[in-house]
């Protein structure tokens, strides 16, 4: 085997900030190699400065590609050498085709006159490669995210490949079509394709990776052949310390009934006549936390939102009860009176404002909190900010630092403290720990513990269902808008938790 | 070769490496400060293109009055900006409250409603309801902005000719009016005469000899520069106090003095005329109180949030609707208050008054630093933008430069603030 590419001593560094020193990276040609490290490791920055998003000069090293240097000015020269990078935001332009977006800035033109059908052919093909069975006229906006992950790697595919390079591409996926991505891309590697794959997920690496590096703290720490590699073994070096354990140990002490919604429906907001809530009936308990699982597109995220100040959906039926009394919840500020929170599992679109600093998001929820007549104090707002970022460990030079230039575990901890600062009762959080390392989602079970302990009712919606087993005392499993199945923790597995959705998917059918 | 003679992309490179200490409030306020300096290097450079016309008080004096216009929609407009949104309807809401107010006063005969007072409230109210009309559409309809501000812009243009006739102008309106724009406050202290003034053979003093200085002016600006410094000061203790970094002190008393400095000359300028014109304390106390508001108050805090996540800030149980609409109920009464002010400086109403204001508006906040994609700007960014078009107005005036080359360079100098700005962000 050829090395197809290496990256030789690599710094980059930011004001005030070094965010790669001296990372060396080493990739034979035709393996899956997995790139792993904590929140802020500089993985990212890495593949930035690889794909020439940072163009050559900005950083110091060497790039070394099939046996050549290169100094890449931007993504277009990289591009032109055959290595791709599909990054975590899929860059898709929603209101035009499959085809249109496979070949944007890449038209098969004659003078400026594109050739649409000789497109679309080309499309069909590309399509059939990744294994996606849609008309290529479907715009993307039709489409779902997993599919919408498909066309950008059939849109890799179609520049003529050497070196795929996807950047937590399973982040936003559900498990199914996490699946089908993978065996995808052990499919391109019997063909002969060489891959770098960011990940989070430790099970995924082990699937399919055949050879791990570790980054931590912006510097190489270990290459690890396929023998070598094992869960552990990754955790160990990507956080420096051995974790035993995934989950906080908690001793859950759960009083009465804090919340409860009765036979919820909603409607979507477009397509009128579609119910995508039917008639949900949940509690949650004082100082218990609750799960909610279930498959991607099961209304999880519905549910909560039109649950919170009917931030999705139409025609809303159902009642909230908070401490047996009903409460209105009919607009955002209302359910946050109430004592009621959701954090978003989208914090970049709904939970952050980017171009401000630590402080001013976190008090947002709870401007009363830092103000009197509506006049902020600046210097009790300091000290909240201050103090939640103790308590939270957000990693940040300052309060003062932009949200939008944290990483996404730091980002996390920021969209928490500002709803644990609006002191709520009860607190939906919705895929708290998506996208984010091992070393970050510890540190936010530990606070979801501790919230537990404090007596507040948490409800937790989650995707990976070892978290759910781990952090929950109840799981509810919930499937095309209705719940399938309610089981305490210590009694579900990953297989109960499947049986409930198939069984219910029957019953719905 | 050629990568032998390219010591720029090397340079830069050692730029980035330099190791640079994050001082939090201080690397906001930085640009605010260049651009002050900007303000004052535009103004010396007239100062002597124009042989010392420009800093001559009567000159200052006419200065702020032809711009306070500019200057208070801008404070509305700056607002409207950071939301997210743009308000092209200015000109035209100034245009049409003045031929409102122009009719109130000298055509309908209304009895006691005609009276100035009277009719400016009545005008300010009728500003925020037009600003109500259109932000309505725009909050709970999600209706561009651009779209229905541009309707805007037609509708109150259309309306403003319609009442004053055609092409006639409506005046001369009263004087009590006219003072809102050309009148000074009054020397309750009395003045006090420096130097007395030449008295020619026929027994007349000779008007700008001699220098006598409008006390009651000179008074209030040393105590908003005492207030200022005091201001300063508290808030630098009580930072301190609770063991928070403040700038480090001699910045802070640099930044102080200069300050003063400039506010005391400017004063003495006032003083030495005929005092504080009345639209400048009116302009100076919105000023105020649009800092206050943005810096301090909850609903400013909103307003950012607003412009920089929208989904965010409603997810956050910010009511944005009803915050769109107030901004835009704010900006529609800046803008009667600017038309008002036009037609008191004009001492009639024209049909053109107003006319194509909304872009030097907007132009002031964005050379002031906002940005268009909201969230971002300051108001004492907007202020200085607008007083950076007035005085390359007024400079390029007395130079006698062409007015259709004065537009050219003051659309040179936007997109150059523009570009500046948005070079130093991809820098840092």
């Amino acid at each position: 085997m050829t090395t197809i590419l290496e990256m030789r001593d690599i710094t980059k560094t930011f004001p005030g900030v070094k965010a790669l020193s001296n990372v060396n990276l080493s990739v034979e040609e035709g393996e899956i190699h997995a790139v792993v490290g904590e929140n802020g490791a500089g993985k990212s920055t890495l593949m930035k400065v690889l794909s020439g998003v940072y163009p050559s000069g900005t950083y110091d090293g060497q790039i070394i590609f099939q046996g050549q240097e290169c100094q890449f000015k931007g993504i277009h020269d990289s591009e032109h050498k055959g290595i791709v990078i599909i990054h975590q935001e899929l860059a898709l332009v929603p209101m035009l085709s499959i085809t249109e977006n496979i070949f944007l800035g890449n038209e098969n033109a004659r003078y400026g006159v594109i050739d649409w059908d000789a497109n679309e052919q080309r499309t069909a093909a590309l399509l059939k490669k990744v294994g996606l069975n849609e008309d290529p006229k479907t715009l993307i906006t039709n489409i779902g995210v997993g599919k919408q992950q498909l066309v950008e790697i059939a849109k890799a595919l179609s520049k003529d490949v050497k070196l795929l390079i996807l950047d937590e591409p399973t982040a936003s996926l559900s498990e199914k079509d996490s699946q089908a991505l993978l065996d995808l891309l052990l499919e391109f590697k019997r063909q002969g394709m060489t891959s770098i794959l960011i990940s989070h997920k430790l099970n995924e690496i082990n699937r399919v990776a055949d050879k791990v590096t570790v980054i931590r703290d912006g510097r190489t720490i270990e290459t690890l052949a396929k023998k070598d590699i094992s869960e552990d073994r990754i955790i160990t070096s990507m956080v420096g310390r051995s974790l035993d354990d995934r989950y906080p140990p908690r001793e859950p002490k759960i009083g009465e009934v804090v919340f409860e919604v009765k036979n919820w429906s909603v409607y979507h907001p477009i397509h009128a006549e579609r119910q995508v809530i039917k008639g949900i009936d949940i509690n949650v308990r004082k100082g218990e936390v609750v799960g909610i699982a279930g498959l991607m597109g099961a209304g999880r995220t519905e549910f909560a939102m039109s649950l919170f100040g009917r931030s999705y959906g139409r025609r809303i039926t159902g009642e909230v009860l908070l401490k047996g009394k009903p409460v209105d919840v009919s607009s955002v500020s209302k359910a946050v009176q109430h004592g009621i929170a959701y954090v978003t599992e989208d914090r970049k679109t709904y939970g952050l404002n980017l171009i401000d600093h630590i402080k001013h998001n976190i008090t947002l929820a709870n401007l009363g909190g830092v103000s009197r007549h509506s006049v902020i104090d600046d210097l009790r707002e300091l000290a909240v900010a201050n103090d939640y970022r103790k308590k939270t460990n957000i990693r940040a030079s300052s309060v003062y630092q932009l949200t939008g230039n944290l990483s996404g575990g730091n980002q996390q901890k920021v969209v928490l403290s500002k709803w644990l600062f609006a002191d709520p009762d009860v607190l939906i959080l919705d895929e708290p720990t998506r996208g984010i390392d091992v070393g970050a989602k510890y540190e936010i079970y530990t606070i979801i513990a501790r919230l537990a302990s404090e007596g507040k009712a948490i409800v937790v919606i989650s995707s990976e269902m070892p978290e759910l087993l781990g952090i929950t005392d109840r799981i509810y499993v919930m499937n095309e808008g209705r719940i399938v199945g309610e089981m305490p923790a210590a009694d579900a597995s990953q297989e109960k938790i499947m049986r409930a959705i198939v069984r219910g998917e029957g019953k719905a059918a | 070769m050629s990568t032998e003679s390219a010591p720029a992309p090397q340079g830069n490179v050692g730029e980035e490496q330099r190791p640079r200490i994050a001082v939090s409030a201080l690397t906001t306020n930085l640009r605010e400060y260049g651009l002050i300096i900007a303000l004052i290097v535009i103004m010396l450079f007239f100062q002597f293109t124009t042989s010392g016309t420009l800093f001559k008080p009567v000159n200052l004096s006419n200065l702020v009055q032809q711009n306070s216009f500019i200057i208070v929609m801008a404070l509305g407009m700056l607002l409207v900006i950071v939301s997210g949104y743009i308000d092209l309807s200015v000109g035209s809401v100034a245009g049409f409250i003045g031929a409102l107010a122009a009719n109130m006063m000298v055509i309908w005969q209304l009895g006691p409603l005609s009276n100035p007072l009277v009719v400016s409230i009545v005008c300010l109210i009728v500003g925020g309801l037009i600003g109500a009309a259109q932000g309505y559409w725009i909050a709970y309809h999600r209706i561009p902005s651009f779209i229905v501000t541009l309707a805007g812009m037609l509708i109150f243009r259309g309306i403003c000719q319609a009442l004053l006739g055609g092409g006639s102008s409506v005046g001369p309106l009263p004087d009590g009016f006219k003072a809102l724009s050309s009148g000074f406050i009054p020397d309750v202290i009395g003045p006090l005469t420096l130097i007395p003034p030449t008295v020619n053979a026929a027994g007349k003093t000779i008007m700008g000899s001699g220098l006598t200085l409008h006390m009651t002016t000179v008074v209030l600006g040393v105590i908003a520069v005492v207030a200022y410094a005091y201001f300063g000061l508290r808030t630098r203790r009580k930072r301190e106090r609770h063991g928070y970094e403040a700038e480090p002190f001699p910045l802070f008393v640099i930044k102080t003095l200069v300050a003063s400095a400039l506010a005391l000359f400017l004063v003495y300028e006032f003083a030495s005329y005929r005092g504080l014109p009345v639209v400048l304390l009116v302009m100076g106390v919105l000023i105020s109180l649009f800092v206050f508001v943005t810096k301090r108050m909850t609903i400013g805090r909103r307003i950012y949030a607003m412009g920089g996540n929208p989904k965010a800030a409603q997810l956050s149980g910010i009511n944005t609707e009803r915050l769109t609409l107030l901004v835009f109920i704010n900006m529609g009464v800046l803008s009667a208050l600017g038309g008002l002010i036009i037609a008191a400086r004009l001492g009639q109403a024209v049909p053109a008054a107003g006319l194509g204001s909304e872009l030097d508006v907007i132009a002031a906040v964005f050379i002031g630093g906002a940005s268009a994609m909201g969230g971002v700007g300051q108001v004492i960014g907007a202020v200085v933008g607008g007083f950076i078009m007035g005085v390359m107005n007024n400079g390029m005036s007395i130079m006698g430069v062409n007015v259709d080359w004065q537009q050219v360079v003051k659309g040179l100098v936007l997109l150059g603030a523009v570009i500046f700005d948005v070079y130093n962000k991809n820098k840092a």
